[in-house]
Formats: C-alpha cells, structure tokens, sequence
C-alpha cells in the first residue's frame, strides 16, 4: 500500500476502515542469511538496506521488546551533521543527504524539518573553535555560517544576550539541520523493509548465541527459540556490553543515562534547534508545541532508564540561564534512555573478533541522527565484509592502535564526552 | 542519589566526582595498558566503583551500587579497600 494525498482523501470519506497493518508482524522462521539484533532505528535501517541496495531479503530483525521502544523513543529527535573530524564530518553528511531525501525512499512521513541546528558561543576562544569546526564541515560540502551576536538576536531575540557570565557572541548555524519524529522513523524503515521481505520479530530477546567448536558465530538463542544465522548483526546501543558479554566480548564502552524533557505545548517560539553547550542545555519546540529540551548525562554507570533530581536541576538552570522566559513553562514529562558512551565519544561499526558476529554500538548520545547512515554502513559491512567509505574510520580496534575520533578532546573518560 | 560517604556519612550525590569501575588495575608494563585504559565490564548489577568526595572530606571512596537500582550496599575508603 503506497501512501498518497489520494490515498489520504478515499480513506477520509470512507471512515478510515480500510488502512492495512503498516509492517508485518513475523514469527521467527528456523534461519536466516542475516539475524539483526535490536529492533530500533539503526537495525531496521540496517535491515532495510540489506534488502534495497544489497538484495539480501532473508533477514530477521529481533527485539526484545516492541519496536522503538528503546533510544529509537527516547532521544530529542535532532539531526544535524555538524561535526569537525575527519572520520565524522563525510559520515554524519551523508546521513543527513539519507534524512534528505528519506521521506521520498521509505514513502513514509518522517516530518523531517529542516529548521536549522545554532550553537551558541560565548567568547573569543569558543567562537574561533566553532570557526575552525564550520570550516571544516565547509570542506567537505556541509553547510556551515558563522553568526554574530546582531544574527543571532534576529532570530532569537529572547536569549539572555548579556549574561554576565556567558555573554552570547553568535554562533555556528546549519540551517539544514533541524528535526524528525522519531517513532515515525522507526515505523517508515520497518514498513519499508518489511515490504520487501524482511521479518520483524517483537517480544524476542537474545539469550545467548549459537557458537561452533571453533567459536564462529552461527546464530542466536532467543526467548522464541533458537535462530540459525550465517551472519549476526547487533545494534542494540545501551546494552552493547550485556550483549558482547554473551560472546565473550569486552568493549570499550560504559551504558550512562541520559536525561530529557518536555514541558507543555506552546505556541511556536523556537524555530530551530539552539544549543547552549557551555551551560548543558539545548532545545527545540515539537511540531505539536512542546519545548524538547535536554542536556549533560547524569555522569555514572547505569541501567536504570530514569535519572537522577541533580541532573535535572542543572538542566533547568542552564535554560534559566540563556532563556529566562522558559521559567513560566511547565514541564510535562522527564525520562531517560541508556546510551552507550564509548571511550572516544565517537561510534563503532565494524566485524568484531568473532567470525559471524558484527558490532554496531557506541552511539554516546548521538545516535538518532546517523540513523540512515548507520543503518547504510552496517549493511554494507553485513553484506560485503567491507567498511562503508564514510565509516571506515569506526573501527572497533581504533583504541589498541591510537587511531580515537575524540570530537571533545576529554580522553578515555566516558562520561565526559 | 546519596552516597554513605564513611568519613562524612550520608552526602548528596553532587558533592562527589565519578570516576567509575574500581576494578582495572594499572597494569606495570604497556601489556595491558590498552585493557586498563579502555575495556571495561560495564555490568547491569552490583558494581565496585570510585567516587571523590570532593565538596567533602576529599577522600576516595569506593562504593558497591546497582547500576540498575542504584541502591547502595557498600561503602569504604579506598586506601583500605582490600580487593
């Protein structure tokens, strides 16, 4: 069923009766070419590009839980590509040329805006960085403008400009970031791989994995059974190390929580994304009229998808702090979601040691972004043995050989990145 | 989050620096360097960890908490935690 305005008009008039199920809700078969671990964004991108631009259909998507359900649902729906390191400047471009044109691929509404991501700077020292990082993204074709504090003001006049201690002196502006309704990202991939064969199998969680003697990886064990697999693909970022374990595997990665929130709806004041990193803050307004606003992890190992008061008072301050006017809006909702920090703050797409098993993880906090590309890269890597061009530098073994992708510069302390 | 810090007593979680897992050990030789620096066990359960009491008696202490309730069952001073 292709989605239409004609579409839209015939099922208006005839009571909305006739939608069919959006994806297929599949029973596991005995085996597969390819067994995808994790039913969020990145593995049913990753299951989607198997099947379209790689033509390996025979594939199962299993989730412990329902789809989305985990960071897929929980992240503040940003993408944006504004990064200054080689490795992920063409990496997060071409997820966003992905989120470009993704609407049209899927045919799926993923409200993809292009509302503009600014970061805001504050003194000399942090504007000639953001200069340096947008003249890095320019390099590689990404659209980068360095505003003053007169830009800034006309698009957002109801920032505390003259903070005392964090003056705002412009910023560095993509305008194609912006925004994209999250679970409507994980519907579109599911619907679309599910229609060209694809089996999305819920309520399945990995209990171990089909080892032979040699310790090839040969499939999973699951609540719903055992499932031969030629190859095993994990996305499951929060819990990469409980996984690795099952194999054996030790990763450099520590599971934080992460913190967001969203207060009431509003009328539209916030056109785009605006970030306010020296004080941990940076939010945006939903299409429905909510703020979405987050910040800072709550810095200590964690399993537990809800955070601590600390984190949410520092965040609160730091919106008090650029934008007083937030004070009079009430927060409606607050939640967390584990995320993987990996030691470079950068991600991890590659093989791992173990012959059939391939790792996707290491998403920090910025996971939702890359998920086109994500997916992408780990299906080409699923499907050839080959590193995707722009994921090349994501290699799991980066850490042994001094090859890290530290965007922040904070070393091997996770959760500082 | 409050952490029984033993020297002060019960402090709110703020007064403290995280530094994580208590169990890699500085290895006396580059072997292992690259394990001590960056793998970890990242466990979904009782974890030996470090914390600074900064804001406080400034002693490090190691706490035993659940990083899935963050219950807390133990606390000492790292210089007497014995491994």
């Amino acid at each position: 069923m292709r989605f239409s305005i004609f579409g839209l008009v015939a099922n208006a008039f005839s009571g909305h009766g006739r939608w069919q199920r959006t994806w297929r809700d599949a029973v596991p078969r005995d085996a597969y070419d390819v067994v995808i671990v994790g039913g969020g964004g990145h593995g049913l991108a990753t299951a989607y590009y198997l099947a379209k631009v790689h033509g390996i259909t025979n594939v199962a998507v299993i989730e412990k839980s329902w789809i989305g359900g985990g960071n897929a649902g929980r992240n503040t729906t940003i993408i944006r590509s504004n990064y200054g390191l080689e490795g992920n400047t063409a990496f997060y471009e071409r997820s966003m040329k992905l989120w470009e044109g993704l609407e049209q691929d899927l045919n799926y509404n993923a409200m993809v805006s292009q509302r503009g991501v600014l970061n805001l700077y504050h003194s000399d020292g942090q504007r000639d960085a953001f200069a340096r990082r947008g003249n890095a993204m320019r390099l590689h074709g990404v659209d980068a403008e360095l505003l003053d504090t007169a830009h800034v003001r006309n698009m957002a006049p109801y920032l505390n400009f003259d903070n005392a201690r964090f003056p705002v002196m412009g910023g560095l502006l993509q305008r194609r970031g912006g925004t994209a309704r999250h679970d409507a990202v994980v519907w579109g991939y599911a619907r679309a791989a599910s229609d060209l064969g694809v089996d999305i199998i819920q309520n399945c969680e990995l209990t171990g994995f089909m080892r032979t003697a040699d310790g090839t990886v040969v499939g999973v064990e699951t609540t719903r059974g055992s499932i031969r697999a030629k190859k095993v693909g994990v996305a499951v970022a929060g819990n990469s190390s409980r996984v690795a374990a099952m194999a054996g595997l030790r990763l450099p990665i520590e599971s934080h929580v992460l913190q967001a929130f969203v207060s009431e709806a509003l009328k539209p004041i916030i056109p785009g994304v605006i970030t306010f990193g020296a004080g941990h803050f940076y939010i945006s307004q939903s299409d429905k009229g909510g703020l979405v606003f987050g910040g800072d992890i709550d810095g200590y190992n964690s399993y537990a998808s809800r955070g601590n008061l600390p984190t949410v008072e520092d965040v609160c301050e730091g919106g008090m702090a650029i934008m007083p006017m937030i004070g009079r809006a009430r927060l409606l909702r607050s939640w967390g979601g584990i995320v993987d920090m990996s030691m470079d703050g950068s991600p991890i797409i590659d093989r791992s040691p173990i012959e059939g098993l391939y790792l996707n993880a290491g998403w920090c906090y910025g996971g939702f972004k890359a998920t086109p590309a994500s997916g992408l890269a780990f299906a080409h890597l699923l499907a050839t043995d080959r590193p995707e061009e722009t994921a090349v530098a994501y290699r799991l073994d980066r850490f042994a050989t001094g090859r890290i992708i530290d965007e922040k510069g904070q070393g091997a302390q996770p959760n500082l990145h | 989050m409050r952490l029984p810090c033993p020297y002060c007593g019960q402090r709110d979680s703020r007064e403290f620096v995280y530094r994580g897992d208590a169990a890699p050990t500085r290895p006396s030789s580059e072997e292992g360097m690259y394990d001590y620096v960056y793998l970890r066990d990242n466990v979904p359960g009782p974890m030996r960890e470090h914390w600074y009491h900064a804001q406080g008696c400034r002693n490090w202490i190691t706490v035993t908490r659940d990083t899935r309730t963050h219950r807390i069952s133990a606390a000492v001073l790292a210089r007497e935690d014995s491994r």
